[in-house]
């Protein structure tokens, strides 16, 4: 099903969404006040650590959002039509149609009391009518192009009888199988070993290209990151801190959380033998957010002004993009010119 | 799967002959005899029957002689109650009478137990659930009589007069409903509980999060996902429950004068007849070992991971 006709236009956009979580010890704002743009055919990776928000966002693009969270703000827009606004029926037919889902843990996340044949089966039949024999077609090309060998073996198969890397092929075709024009994917190599991990990289573009669909991937590896996305988001504390094309991200990184995220990745062919730079502090507290920028506490550029207010983005070449009080030029200089008065 | 039965069934037979033992010393343990109540018979006579019935002979020799005896399909006759008919025809005629109790007591417990467990694990922490919580603690904690009581004096006497106290073999079939309401009302209350508890389990479980991103309906999700899975639990306890409704609820045969075989057993008790006795546990205890095969079979068509040939 395609939603968006025309060349133009972005097939997902969200903007200045925020995300709540309603808990007994307070309000947590899990994502706050984000926007992006997602074309067709575009792999926007969202970076982030453990509690950044990377994944709630995506949940809320989905309706999937568990109890106490909640979106208060902002508009995801799907083809040009506010997913926020649709009612039960209407954000049913939009799951596992038009966007769908891969999770982190494959071995948990299909059921174990049915077959494999019965799960994608039922995404299929779930969005329109066609016959056992033609679902039974339908999964078992599936499973062809996501790489299962014997697919009409595998259909009678229970989960269990699958090794961790052919469940998550599985769930690669129940999430294709209605040729969504959107497909999150929540770390979904996480779970798997290194070797698999590339293969099922290889296998999301490889089917990325063949349907020009859009892929928002999110994970806390910066290596999967460089191998299968056009742009990334990085993100720190329920905000965007930095986006922009992946070479810009990679090779020009500006805000400082990026900096240091790049900073303490290990290298293979790196023979300085430098050592790894870690971030200091602790993530924030998301309960009690400090006022400013909520990296300042952590960063070695803080300037006053970090610990009163948040930045606004600075836009660079190509869509690059950095909230960081440094780049607004009237602010930096005269936070420096104070810097160097004496004390009075 | 066919080794594992036979292998189940063979278990279940040491089983028996287990039971059949603890009850025939048990039952011999008790001071008197089948014919020392009401007028106490004079010496000779009580020897005579004594002897009749093989009743002088040494504790063992009588057991093995009822062992040898029902392997050969015959359990013997009533020495007391019905005198000298045969125990396993009193057994079939009694039987019939608490099955139709125990069915229908059975099929609401379940359904309304099933239910009322998914319904509360959907409203996890609303009103319905405290409401459906306090409900099914309270029909938990109530001992049968009690609430047979109640419920009497409610509708067949003191408030209402719109059901008959009395349950006989020519009952019409409203005088069922109270019985039936009764006998079902803990096991469902049990049900429920259970399903709820492995409900929320099961729908917290990643599965269910895909199957709401395939964009099933609530329906699918909790009826087809999450029950399936929540069920392992609470056959085991429905399985063994089975056996015991089936066979009658004594008390609630006694409150409603149910000619059932739960009454006929306890009346047996009190009246020493022996071959009753030992008739009656012995169907009762073989009851509940079926039963607990057909759950474990039950288990391997409920999930594919159960692998009852490894178990074995």
């Amino acid at each position: 099903m395609n939603v968006d006709s025309g060349e133009a236009g972005p097939l997902l956009s969200v903007t200045d969404l925020k995300v709540s979580f309603f808990t007994p010890a307070g309000e947590v704002k899990a994502v706050n006040g984000i926007s992006y743009d997602l074309r067709r055919g575009e792999v926007l990776g969202i970076v982030g650590e453990s509690g950044s928000g990377k994944s709630v966002e995506a949940y809320s693009i989905m309706g999937l959002l568990q109890s106490p969270g909640r979106v208060i703000g902002g508009s995801i827009s799907l083809g040009g039509e506010n997913v926020l606004e649709y009612g039960r029926r209407q954000i049913r037919n939009m799951r596992g149609n038009r966007v769908s889902m891969i999770f982190q843990n494959p071995m948990t996340s299909l059921n174990p009391v049915y077959t494999i044949g019965d799960q994608i089966r039922e995404a299929l039949t779930a969005h329109s009518r066609v016959s056992r024999g033609d679902a039974d077609r339908r999964a078992m090309d599936m499973l062809d192009l996501v790489g299962i060998n014997n697919p009409e073996k595998r259909l009678r198969q229970y989960p269990h009888e699958l090794s961790g890397g052919m469940r998550q092929r599985v769930m690669i075709a129940l999430a294709l199988i209605c040729e969504p024009d959107l497909l999150i994917a929540d770390e979904p190599t996480t779970a798997l070993d290194v070797t698999i991990q590339a293969q099922i990289l290889a296998l999301m573009e490889s089917i990325r290209k063949e349907r020009d669909m859009a892929i928002i991937f999110i994970t806390h590896n910066l290596g999967v990151v460089a191998d299968i996305c056009t742009r990334v988001a990085v993100m720190y504390a329920g905000h965007i801190v930095e986006s922009g094309p992946v070479n810009d991200i990679f090779y020009a990184p500006r805000h400082p959380y990026t900096l240091g995220l790049l900073r303490s990745i290990p290298r293979v062919d790196d023979e300085s033998r430098e050592r790894l730079i870690p971030i200091d502090g602790t993530p924030v507290d998301m309960l009690n957010p400090p006022p400013g920028c909520p990296f300042a506490p952590r960063c070695h550029e803080c300037m006053n002004i970090c610990l009163r207010a948040y930045p606004p983005a600075t836009a660079f070449a190509d869509g690059h993009a950095a909230n960081c009080w440094m780049f607004d030029r009237d602010v930096f200089d005269r936070e420096m010119a104070e810097r160097e008065m004496p004390d009075l | 799967m066919v080794e594992y039965i036979i292998k189940r069934v063979l278990l279940g037979l040491a089983a028996l002959i287990v039971v059949s033992a603890l009850t025939f010393l048990l039952m011999n343990l008790i001071p008197g005899g089948p014919f020392l109540s009401e007028k106490a018979p004079t010496a000779e006579v009580l020897a005579a029957l004594e002897a009749k019935y093989g009743l002088n002979r040494p504790l063992h020799q009588q057991y093995f002689t009822w062992l040898s005896d029902i392997l050969r399909g015959d359990f013997g006759v009533s020495f007391k109650m019905q005198k000298n008919r045969p125990v396993i025809v009193i057994i079939g005629e009694m039987f019939p009478t608490s099955v139709k109790v125990g069915v229908f007591a059975m099929l609401w417990a379940i359904v309304a137990g099933v239910s009322l467990g998914c319904f509360a694990a959907y409203k996890r922490g609303r009103l319905t659930d405290s409401v459906l919580r306090v409900v099914t603690t309270t029909g938990v904690v109530l001992p049968t009589f009690v609430t047979a009581t109640i419920l009497l004096v409610v509708f067949a006497g003191g408030i209402f007069k719109i059901l008959p106290v009395i349950v006989d073999k020519n009952a019409e079939w409203y005088a069922y409903i109270l019985p039936c309401f009764t006998l079902g009302l803990n096991p469902m209350c049990n049900i429920a509980r259970y399903t709820r508890s492995s409900m929320l389990d099961a729908l917290s479980q990643e599965y269910i999060r895909t199957a709401y991103a395939k964009g099933l309906n609530t329906a699918a999700i909790i009826f087809k996902h999450a029950l399936r899975n929540a069920l392992i639990p609470v056959i085991s306890y429905i399985g063994p429950m089975i056996a015991y409704i089936l066979t009658g609820g004594f008390v609630i045969e006694t409150v409603f004068s149910i000619p059932g075989l739960g009454r006929y057993f306890v009346q047996s008790i009190q009246n020493r007849d022996y071959p009753i006795i030992m008739g009656t546990t012995i169907f009762l205890a073989s009851f509940v070992i079926i039963m607990t095969l057909a759950v474990d079979i039950l288990y391997r068509w409920i999930d594919p991971r159960i692998d009852l040939a490894k178990e074995a």
